[in-house]
């Protein structure tokens, strides 16, 4: 009966593999993810890249403007004329602000240090030039007591939190929450969608067959067992094959999209790197500086961007790599294959058991539920606390397991709780095949009857 | 003849109600059979224990004296009442689909399909989607679909409803020329007088029970009442020992139709004689009962307390 049961497979793949639907399907969701991908990327570099411009008129003597930092965010120009003219010369320019550091500037008590800005002055905005302000004074008072630029340097640190997960038997890996946390994420997701996608299409493709009445021609042939799993296997390797696609499209289309889009802001960056080119009034000021405004600005910048280099994302990519990912791989491909075949065969019963597919409302509730509560529960709760009770025991049931386990994997789970829920996922799967068979096997051949719970109960004892 | 399939006492119960209550028959190889009785007799019951849809809960199938099996699956066809095909499947890769299932070889199954196709005329068919085409056309490639892997036992649930009267015909001579082939075929239908021409043996099945079986020859035998059918022209007046009219009509013209039914040991030359010297006789011969007939009669002898219910049924 084994070739039987691949013709049955084989047929429910190819033909809905070769519906347009499908393939309409296949094509277009790569796309609309990429275009999406690439569209926020965007929107988030474009928040990221625009670079406030600031202009300083430094009339403190104090020479506060070479102590200013300009970051990728926000950047310090010198101002250029009288008090009026630079009022207005900045909003010529475009610029976002002008900062006033009047005459008579007391560097113990900072007072009467003004900045303009063109409408609203956004908070965001005011806190920026505030903390530039406040390091420059402390750089200014740290001077005054007789430190060399140098010396400040080497004083200042800047300190990332390097988090580091410890293991029970005190191995030592590098921790980045975002890292495990989007790791389980996507896996969580990826099953849901698959289970609830191909799930229904089991449910309609029983459907299908029943109103189509063509049930009974197959029955004389094959073994109901045999019509259902071959229906599930088929649809789940419609379901691989569409996924398989859509990552490989995917990826396909976003690095082709990507350097596209947004090759375009390097060279923006490289250009607000450099100096301003005409700084008279600011070099001028920095009399007692040996060093020139604009180199000031230049240091400043180079400093941050190398503050700011990608110590977040290689952190990331350790994290990535520190993962357990063998046993990652592993769970997923078996809570996934486990997870859509207890669910797959639970849709196909119901698909059986009625007539109409508005009916299936009331047997789709049940089977739903568990599923949408494991993903809801696991991202919230789970995935912050994943060795707690809720997701020890959720973990454990099957038929929240396939979610619940996948988001703990990436946090590390001990084996035992790994091989006790796999061996729970099977029994689970096991009896959920064999109920759904029953219901399977008699609601395939009963029509024209509103079915009930109490009916279902009794088809389990049906004998062959 | 040998029976290609013997029933031995079977028994099916559903949950409220028994569908087949201790039903056993034998049905010769290489004959047309008729599984015949009302709407929820039984019929489609014992049809599905045959094609190993469902199983009996006691008694037995053979199949050529072995114990029915799956390995039976690819010596039978079955055409159930409620005909079905995958709606959004070409013609083609449908029936190859379902022969495969019957076991043939993909070779095997892609030539007889063309000669399937080519036989009812309707290749241009093959790449077609079935729900493009009209109910008549899916019910020929429902046919198909059935005789294609050659099976020795051809099972048809109500053959001919749903077909027009000119593809019934075609059917019915398909149907035929597979018997003379040495195919076993079984009819099952509540509509009897559509089968009874073509049947050699039947049986009537009422109420999950068996009430009659045997060749249709030797049944019709067994239940002639020795009636004859008159017609003529003149006045009728028939006051004889030997004979009773058990009906009587007037026609237009002074024609009239009668029946007239023979007592035990008169012969039909004794009331033709009779009759030629009453009046001008058109036509003259035996009535013979039909198979609606022979069930009424044989359901109020057996069991009068379900007759009203059964005629109801059959009506």
């Amino acid at each position: 009966m084994a070739s039987k049961f691949f013709l049955i497979a084989q047929r429910e793949y190819l033909t809905r593999v070769r519906k347009k639907a499908f393939i309409v399907l296949t094509l277009a969701v790569p796309l609309l993810l990429a275009g999406f991908g690439v569209f926020i990327a965007k929107i988030a570099s474009s928040d990221n890249d625009t670079t406030d411009v600031v202009e300083v008129r430094d009339d403190s003597g104090l020479n506060v403007a070479s102590h200013l930092v300009s970051t990728p965010q926000l950047r310090f120009e010198p101002a250029v004329g009288t008090l009026a003219e630079a009022k207005k010369g900045f909003q010529k320019a475009k610029h976002d602000g002008l900062l006033v550091l009047p005459a008579g500037l007391d560097v113990e008590k900072p007072a009467g240090v003004q900045f303009f800005g063109k409408g609203n002055i956004s908070l965001k905005k005011q806190l920026t030039v505030e903390t530039a302000l406040n390091k420059a004074f402390s750089d200014l008072k740290m001077q005054k007591s007789g430190l060399s630029q140098e010396q400040l340097d080497r004083l200042r640190s800047k300190v990332d939190l390097q988090a580091i997960s410890l293991d029970e038997t005190g191995k030592e890996a590098d921790s980045n929450a975002l890292a495990t946390s989007g790791t389980a994420y996507a896996l969580a997701l990826a099953i849901y969608l698959f289970i609830f996608i191909y799930g229904v299409q089991i449910m309609r493709g029983v459907g299908e067959e029943k109103s189509s009445r063509i049930m009974e021609v197959m029955l004389s042939s094959v073994k109901p067992f045999d019509l259902m799993m071959g229906k599930i296997v088929g649809i789940a390797a419609v379901g691989l094959t569409q996924f398989l696609l859509w990552g490989v499209l995917s990826f396909g289309v976003s690095s082709v999209l990507m350097p596209l889009l947004t090759g375009g802001d390097k060279p923006k960056t490289e250009v607000a790197a450099k100096p301003a080119p005409n700084a008279p009034e600011a070099a001028s000021a920095a009399a007692d500086e040996p060093q020139s405004a604009g180199a000031a600005f230049d240091k400043g910048m180079d400093k941050s961007a190398k503050n700011m280099n990608p110590v977040g994302r290689t952190s990331i990519f350790a994290t990535l790599g520190n993962l357990p990912l063998g046993t990652i791989l592993f769970g997923f491909i078996v809570y996934f294959l486990g997870g859509y075949l207890l669910y797959g065969a639970l849709f196909g019963a119901v698909g059986a058991a009625v007539d109409d597919q508005t009916d299936t409302q009331q047997f789709m509730f049940p089977i739903t539920m568990p599923l949408i509560l494991s993903y809801i529960v696991g991202v919230s709760v789970i995935l912050r606390n994943p060795d707690g009770p809720v997701a020890f025991w959720m973990s454990m049931i099957p038929f929240t397991s396939p979610i619940a386990m996948v988001i703990r994997l990436p946090f590390g789970v001990p084996m035992w709780q790994l091989a006790l829920s796999i061996t729970l996922l099977i029994l689970g799967f096991i009896g959920t095949v064999w109920v759904a068979a029953r219901i399977y096997r008699v609601g395939i051949l009963m029509y024209g009857k509103k079915v009930t719970y109490r009916e279902l109960g009794k088809w389990m004892f049906y004998k062959g | 003849m040998k029976p290609i399939l013997e029933a031995i006492d079977v028994r099916k119960a559903y949950a409220n109600h028994v569908a087949l209550d201790g039903v056993s028959l034998e049905i010769p190889e290489g004959s047309i059979f008729g599984l015949l009785g009302p709407n929820g007799a039984g019929k489609t019951s014992l049809i599905r224990i045959i094609t190993q849809i469902t199983g009996a809960d006691e008694g037995e199938i053979r199949f050529r004296g072995e114990r029915l099996n799956p390995s039976h699956i690819a010596q039978i066809g079955y055409l159930p009442e409620e005909r079905g095909l995958y709606k959004k499947m070409k013609v083609g890769e449908q029936l190859l689909y379902l022969a495969r299932l019957r076991g043939l070889s993909r070779a095997d199954a892609t030539a007889r399909i063309k000669q399937w196709l080519a036989r009812f005329d309707i290749k241009e068919w093959a790449g077609k989607n079935v729900e493009d085409l009209s109910k008549g056309m899916q019910q020929k490639v429902q046919f198909i679909a059935t005789v294609l892997h050659d099976p020795k036992l051809i099972i048809l649930d109500e053959p001919f409803s749903g077909f027009d009267p000119i593809n019934a015909n075609l059917i019915k001579d398909e149907i035929l020329e597979l018997r003379n082939q040495g195919a076993t075929i079984i009819f099952s239908t509540h509509r009897m007088e559509s089968v009874e021409e073509m049947c050699d043996n039947i049986a009537l099945i009422n109420r999950s029970r068996k009430v009659l079986d045997g060749p249709i020859e030797v049944i019709r035998n067994q239940f002639k009442t020795n009636t004859y059918e008159v017609e003529g022209r003149g006045k009728l007046i028939l006051v004889h020992p030997d004979f009773e009219v058990v009906e009587q009509k007037e026609r237009e013209n002074g024609h009239f139709y009668a029946r007239v039914q023979l007592h035990d040991g008169v012969r039909p030359n004794d009331l033709l004689r009779y009759l030629i010297g009453a009046v001008e006789v058109e036509a003259f011969r035996e009535k013979i009962p039909s198979i609606n007939e022979i069930f009424i009669r044989r359901v109020r002898e057996t069991m009068p307390e379900t007759l009203t219910e059964t005629a109801n049924a059959l009506l």
